[in-house]
């Protein structure tokens, strides 16, 4: 019992719907004129509107939903958990209960420790103010204390590598720098509990890899952390359990690799067809449109897995606007950890697109993929005449990769987490030789 | 990489009496002000009003001399159309004076209701990240005001002393005074900026609000225009007791503290209460909805 960092217990939370919608972040204000409107037909419900309305949650069924319902589970001291779900699962929403920063609807919280949450780095930093202005105003947003960041003040500036800069103004910061400084205050922050929300996900992929590296000094320290991110790779790195949250409710918890696995089983889709092209975040003009993807072998069929080596044909099924010009076709490949494998444009072997009919399918051939075995998602997006057509941002399909004699020698090749194949050619030679080659 | 810290866990049980303890239940209805909790934090209150202050004339030309053009082009404005124009009495001090006396707490007054009741708007991003008292977000708006007050009551220091004008003994008793603008403005901006945050009305009121407002303080006429009875009720509004407790104190009208100082302190208490009271109760809906 002593041991219990975090006690979450049956933590409901309710939002309106006309107030805050659930995934986009849209908010509608009330205006005064609504509710003296209302006032007019009901007095009394526009008053207590008024002065905060909580009693008559229950009124009003239909306009609500609950972001969070019925979420238990322990934290125990020294836990690194990660929390995994998809957009607008409530991850955030509950990172924000834990942070005090809204409150719940129902449940109870108890919480051992000092508790520093990290939703954002930089968070009231003023870009007046110099840098040495902002550690101490932001260190005491995160709740340090003064004396605490004097004496972590050296330690800061120097994590940041912004010495010289100390008492500039930030706005003459590069967005790097801003960036360093930000995380290096956030870094510093020595409270037993750690809350972190997608904090890794910001800036180039050298500050990315510092953001790792002190994630998990500070996991080897012994303090309690609860990361949210949609980077599976940084949560299967870091966290010893996690926490997968849908629609509101804990699906399972447990050691990482068993939720991890869940988790990515459930998003894979039934039948390897691309599912949720609708619903997708996407960019562009909307002259050509993605309609669906798949996959297919040399004979044309549809296909949901392939063996390493084997040739696979992506076909993107699309519509088009008439008169379409330079129309560029690129497909992309990654993990289902999101590492990116290869990305391929049909302009880099010098192939372009025009007069697409109102309705087609492009197909791309992958010659001798060297795929490992495992599961692939694809991304696709769509350039007419360089500007952007369309891109969801998404995998708009995904390809299982089974195991083949791909070396043709009867070995089934490395086991371990290597992601591709090489066919080589090895020779032995003597040292000199080697030596003398290279200077030729 | 792994999370493997069994001597670290056990080095925060060894001392577990001094872990606190955080427990987090849904509220209704009224709650606790937490007053102590404020405290906890006055650090961080410390550093809000110091970054207001500091930012407040960056990148402006004539900087904290704002802070003294404000009331004294008001001044000049209102002595010559209330004094030499319109000849509205001020109690046989020279108009200028008997304006400014006015319009230095004024000032003060309408630019902490301003500033607190924009406060909680233009801080959303730290209300939806961080979590502290939100309290300390409209206070430390009017806070950072003391500064400008400050300096204007300069040049009201000035101007008595161009017109030869000897502060009685009493103006010991300014302070107090003072005070009761700071909680009035306060009170104000703690209503005002609640309901900034779901009715944004509020931000097209707010002028409005301080230029009547005004207009129903004693600044360009004295409060001697009214007698009896209705200029007790006339301290229901707080700011007519500073002002006239002001002149009072610094100039020697005779508008000692009497019933209708009395209500307006009264009035000034129960708007800041009932402000700290009501803001409380929205607090929690603030994350959610600015």
């Amino acid at each position: 019992m002593s041991d219990i960092a975090i006690r979450v217990e049956n933590l409901g939370k309710q939002y309106r719907i006309g107030a805050l919608q659930k995934n986009g972040g849209h908010y509608t204000y009330k205006s005064l004129r609504d509710s003296i409107a209302s006032a007019a037909s009901a007095p009394f419900r526009a008053a207590r509107a008024l002065m905060g309305r909580d009693g008559s949650q229950a009124n009003h069924d239909e306009d609500t939903i609950w972001a969070l319902k019925d979420v238990s589970f322990d934290v125990k001291h020294g836990d690194i958990v990660g929390v995994i779900g998809r957009n607008g699962a409530g991850k955030s929403t509950l990172l924000k209960i834990l942070s005090r920063i809204t409150e719940p609807t129902t449940g109870h919280i108890e919480i051992r420790g000092r508790v520093g949450s990290l939703l954002e780095v930089g968070t009231g930093f003023h870009p007046e103010l110099t840098g040495r202005d902002n550690v101490y105003l932001n260190g005491s947003i995160l709740g340090m204390k003064n004396a605490e960041i004097a004496k972590n003040f050296d330690a800061i500036v120097a994590f940041a590598e912004v010495e010289k800069f100390i008492d500039t103004p930030v706005k003459h910061y590069s967005s790097g720098m801003y960036l360093r400084l930000a995380f290096a205050v956030a870094a510093h922050l020595q409270t037993e509990i750690l809350l972190v929300d997608e904090v890794l996900a910001v800036g180039d992929a050298a500050f990315q890899r510092k953001c790792l590296g002190k994630m998990s000094e500070v996991a080897s320290e012994g303090r309690t952390v609860f990361l949210v991110s949609h980077n599976l790779a940084a949560v299967e790195n870091l966290c010893a359990s996690a926490l997968w949250i849908s629609s509101g409710r804990v699906t399972a918890q447990g050691s990482c690799s068993t939720v991890l696995s869940g988790y990515i089983q459930d998003s894979r889709g039934q039948d390897g067809r691309s599912n949720g092209l609708e619903q997708m975040r996407r960019s562009g003009n909307g002259r050509v449109k993605v309609t669906g993807c798949w996959f297919e072998d040399e004979n044309g069929c549809m296909i949901q897995r392939a063996k390493s080596g084997e040739p696979v044909i992506v076909a993107i099924e699309f519509q088009a606007a008439p008169n379409t010009r330079n129309v560029d076709v690129g497909v992309s490949l990654s993990s289902l950890w999101d590492q990116m494998l290869f990305v391929h444009y049909s302009s880099y072997v010098g192939q372009y697109f025009s007069d697409l009919p109102a309705r087609g399918v492009f197909r791309c051939v992958l010659v001798q993929q060297p795929l490992s075995p495992g599961d692939y998602q694809v991304g696709v997006r769509i350039v007419e005449n360089a500007s952007e057509a369309d891109w969801p941002r998404g995998s708009v399909a995904t390809l299982e990769i089974v195991q083949s004699d791909f070396y043709g020698t009867g070995h089934a090749g490395f086991s371990g987490q290597a992601l591709l194949l090489l066919d080589s050619r090895w020779t032995l030679g003597n040292v000199t030789s080697s030596f003398h080659n290279m200077r030729s | 990489m792994k999370s493997n810290s069994t001597d670290a866990a056990v080095a925060i049980q060894v001392d577990k009496s001094l872990i606190p303890l955080t427990v987090i239940d849904p509220s209704s209805g009224w709650v606790a002000l937490k007053l102590g909790e404020l405290w906890e934090y006055r650090e961080l209150l410390y550093f809000l009003t110091w970054r207001e202050i500091k930012v407040r004339y960056k990148q402006t030309a004539l900087g904290a001399a704002w802070a003294i053009i404000q009331p004294l082009f008001t001044m000049l404005v209102f002595s010559l159309f209330f004094g030499r124009l319109a000849k509205v009495p001020s109690d046989g001090i020279p108009y200028p004076l008997f304006t400014l006396a006015g319009l230095i707490p004024w000032t003060f007054f309408s630019n902490g209701l301003t500033q607190s009741s924009n406060s909680l708007v233009s801080s959303a991003n730290l209300i939806s990240k961080v979590y502290f008292p939100r309290l300390t977000i409209p206070l430390s708006a009017v806070l950072s005001g003391v500064v400008d007050f400050a300096i204007s009551f300069i040049l009201l220091v000035g101007m008595m002393a161009f017109y030869r004008q000897a502060p009685p003994l009493r103006c010991l008793y300014l302070p107090a005074f003072f005070f009761m603008a700071f909680v009035t403005a306060l009170g104000v901006g703690l209503w005002l900026s609640a309901l900034n945050v779901e009715y944004r009305d509020v931000r097209y009121t707010v002028p409005f609000l301080t230029q009547f407002w005004m207009f129903a303080t004693p600044i360009a006429y004295p409060s001697s225009m009214l007698h009896g009875i209705w200029r007790t009720l006339y301290g229901l509004n707080p700011m007519v007791g500073v002002v006239e407790g002001f002149r009072w104190a610094l100039l020697g009208t005779n508008t000692a503290p009497g019933p209708m100082i009395a209500v307006s302190s009264i009035a000034s208490v129960l708007i800041l209460v009932g402000g700290v009271f009501y803001f409380r109760r929205m607090e929690k809906t603030f994350a959610d909805v600015v």
